[in-house]
């Protein structure tokens, strides 16, 4: 990892009550990196993305996010300094138009020259957005609605993107797709963060990956290497 | 007066009521769509309104006179006086119940009521408190319907607030932000929203519409009490139901068709004015029983 940081997990741990999620994780993103976590279900990846974003506080441990600790900071002070994290399930907010969706997704941009320019960079991207950009968000197809989560997201120009398992629930063609989109995005210059229960795609695009076991790292590396570990081809490619 | 004359005067009385009905009734709807509280202290916030637009009035009614203007002056600053009210009250009563069962709120809220009733009964000794408006009885007569000149400013000034709302809730990005709020908590927190000011600002937005609401009927009906919250935040409660508790459209629509259903509710043979509230409660249960989510309600709702 020889790019500038962005994002750093120093033994970090959390947890829900008496449940203890994560044991002190160390994480590294560097800038223009995809890194991606695996683990199978309950390892603590989704809690993970949580405690960085600032939906779950951490219990120890520090989160730095370009040089600064936002360990204790709340979820939308995170969100207002660039760390955006598009949520396992998409939550595309039902009752407000896909537009609206969009339009809230630049909530912390001020200026509304920038927020027209983005729209009209997301719409570019995803089409698809633009012609149903007056229907109810909640009423779009899964993978539409992947698209306009992934499109809310870059609404707010984000220094980093955090991704909990866009794939899920979409059907095999539409995976595919999705990953192409998170590729392109890596490509034009966005820092991902990457939770995926396609091991095998994830590894491919991933520059270096994380495997979490029971809230504790079990094995890292460059993901060319991750690939050809015996474990994890055992654990989580199949064959 | 034959049939069509009472049809008409009816319509008048409803849509003024209606009126009220439904600018109390947006709070009520607002509050419960973005901290999912039934907000029973909301009627008597309309009473506190009702009086601050008093003293308001007192004090200005030398330099820009009793009539409307001096009025809506007051109503203006009683709107925002009344909404900081209703912040702090969220912030000092609700804001720490919002993580405790729902019940405790539900009880936090009452205890409220009671302390605004019962704080305006200590200052006002029970008394009815005259407004000290003087509006007038001028009006319009269209055959021998009259409608007054206070109905058609009462009736303007609810339609203008309402739509004033409706554009701030559906064109603005903090109007978004209320909406984002109310569907979806930690998406909202993630899109880089402050959810505790986007709840502040709901309560003052509501409250303000309470007070604006209280000041009006202080001014239209020439009197204040410190209990004439009581029943106004029930009906509202009923209005925002039949609307679709948490639908802003659903308040202004629930609002209206209630004080028409009274209006002509009373008219109908056996029913005399007297029933008139007998009438409302028994439509919240109708529809309480059979379209519990209400004309606008969206169904997955929960509710208590």
């Amino acid at each position: 990892m020889a790019s500038e940081t962005v994002l750093e997990l120093e033994g970090l741990s959390a947890g829900y009550g008496r449940i203890e999620a994560l044991k002190g994780i160390d994480l590294k993103v560097g800038r223009g990196q995809i890194v991606t976590l695996l683990g199978a279900n309950g390892a603590g990846k989704t809690t993970t993305l949580k405690v960085i974003s600032g939906l779950v506080r951490a219990q120890s441990g520090k989160v730095r996010f370009a040089g600064d600790d936002i360990t204790q900071m709340d979820a939308h002070t995170i969100a207002q300094a660039g760390l955006v994290h598009v949520p396992e399930g998409r939550h595309v907010l039902k009752g407000l138009s896909v537009r609206e969706n969009l339009e809230l997704g630049a909530y912390t941009v001020k200026s509304v020259a920038v927020r027209k320019q983005r729209l009209e960079e997301v719409f570019a991207q995803f089409p698809i957005l633009k012609t149903r950009a007056n229907s109810d968000g909640s009423l779009l197809s899964g993978g539409e609605q992947q698209m306009l989560a992934i499109g809310r997201a870059l609404m707010h120009g984000p220094k980093i993107l955090l991704l909990d398992e866009p794939s899920m629930g979409l059907a095999p063609k539409l995976v595919l797709e999705t990953m192409l989109i998170v590729k392109r995005l890596n490509e034009a210059g966005t820092t991902i963060l990457l939770v995926e229960q396609n091991a095998r795609l994830a590894l491919k695009l991933a520059n270096f990956g994380y495997v979490l076991e029971n809230g504790v790292i079990r094995l890292s590396g460059p993901a060319a290497e991750l690939r050809s570990n015996p474990a994890i081809v055992q654990a989580y490619l199949g064959t | 007066m034959g049939f069509i004359d009472i049809f008409s005067q009816q319509l008048v009385n409803g849509i003024v009521l209606g009126s009220f009905y439904a600018l109390v009734a947006l709070g009520y709807t607002m509050v419960f769509g973005v901290v999912k509280l039934l907000n029973f202290a909301h009627g008597d916030l309309y009473m506190v309104g009702g009086f601050a637009g008093f003293l308001i009035l007192s004090f200005l009614s030398p330099f820009i006179g009793p009539g409307w203007f001096g009025v809506a002056v007051s109503m203006v600053f009683a709107m925002i006086a009344v909404g900081i009210l209703g912040v702090v009250i969220e912030r000092v009563a609700y804001a720490p119940m919002l993580s405790a069962p729902r019940l405790s709120i539900l009880i936090t809220a009452l205890a409220v009521s009671l302390v605004l009733q019962n704080g305006m009964l200590t200052i006002t000794k029970g008394q009815y408190v005259p407004f000290g408006s003087a509006l007038g009885f001028g009006g319009v007569n269209l055959g021998s319907l009259f409608i007054s000149y206070n109905q058609m400013i009462l009736v303007g000034v609810s339609i203008a607030l309402m739509a004033g709302l409706e554009i701030f809730v559906s064109r603005t990005q903090y109007g978004r932000a209320m909406r984002a709020v109310s569907v979806d908590k930690d998406m909202s927190r993630l899109l880089g929203i402050n959810v505790n000011r986007v709840i502040a600002g709901t309560f003052f937005l509501g409250t303000g519409l309470a007070a604006a609401a209280g000041t009006m009927a202080g001014a239209y009906y020439g009197s204040l009490w410190y209990f004439m919250g009581f029943l106004i935040g029930l009906k509202a409660f009923t209005a925002a139901v039949i609307g679709g508790i948490g639908s802003i459209p659903g308040a202004m629509l629930g609002g209206l068709i209630l004080g028409l259903l009274e209006s002509f509710g009373t008219q109908l043979p056996g029913v005399g004015s007297e029933w008139k509230d007998v009438f409302s409660f028994s439509v919240l249960i109708l529809v309480l029983v059979f379209k519990p989510t209400g004309l606008l309600g969206k169904p997955e709702q929960e509710r208590m």
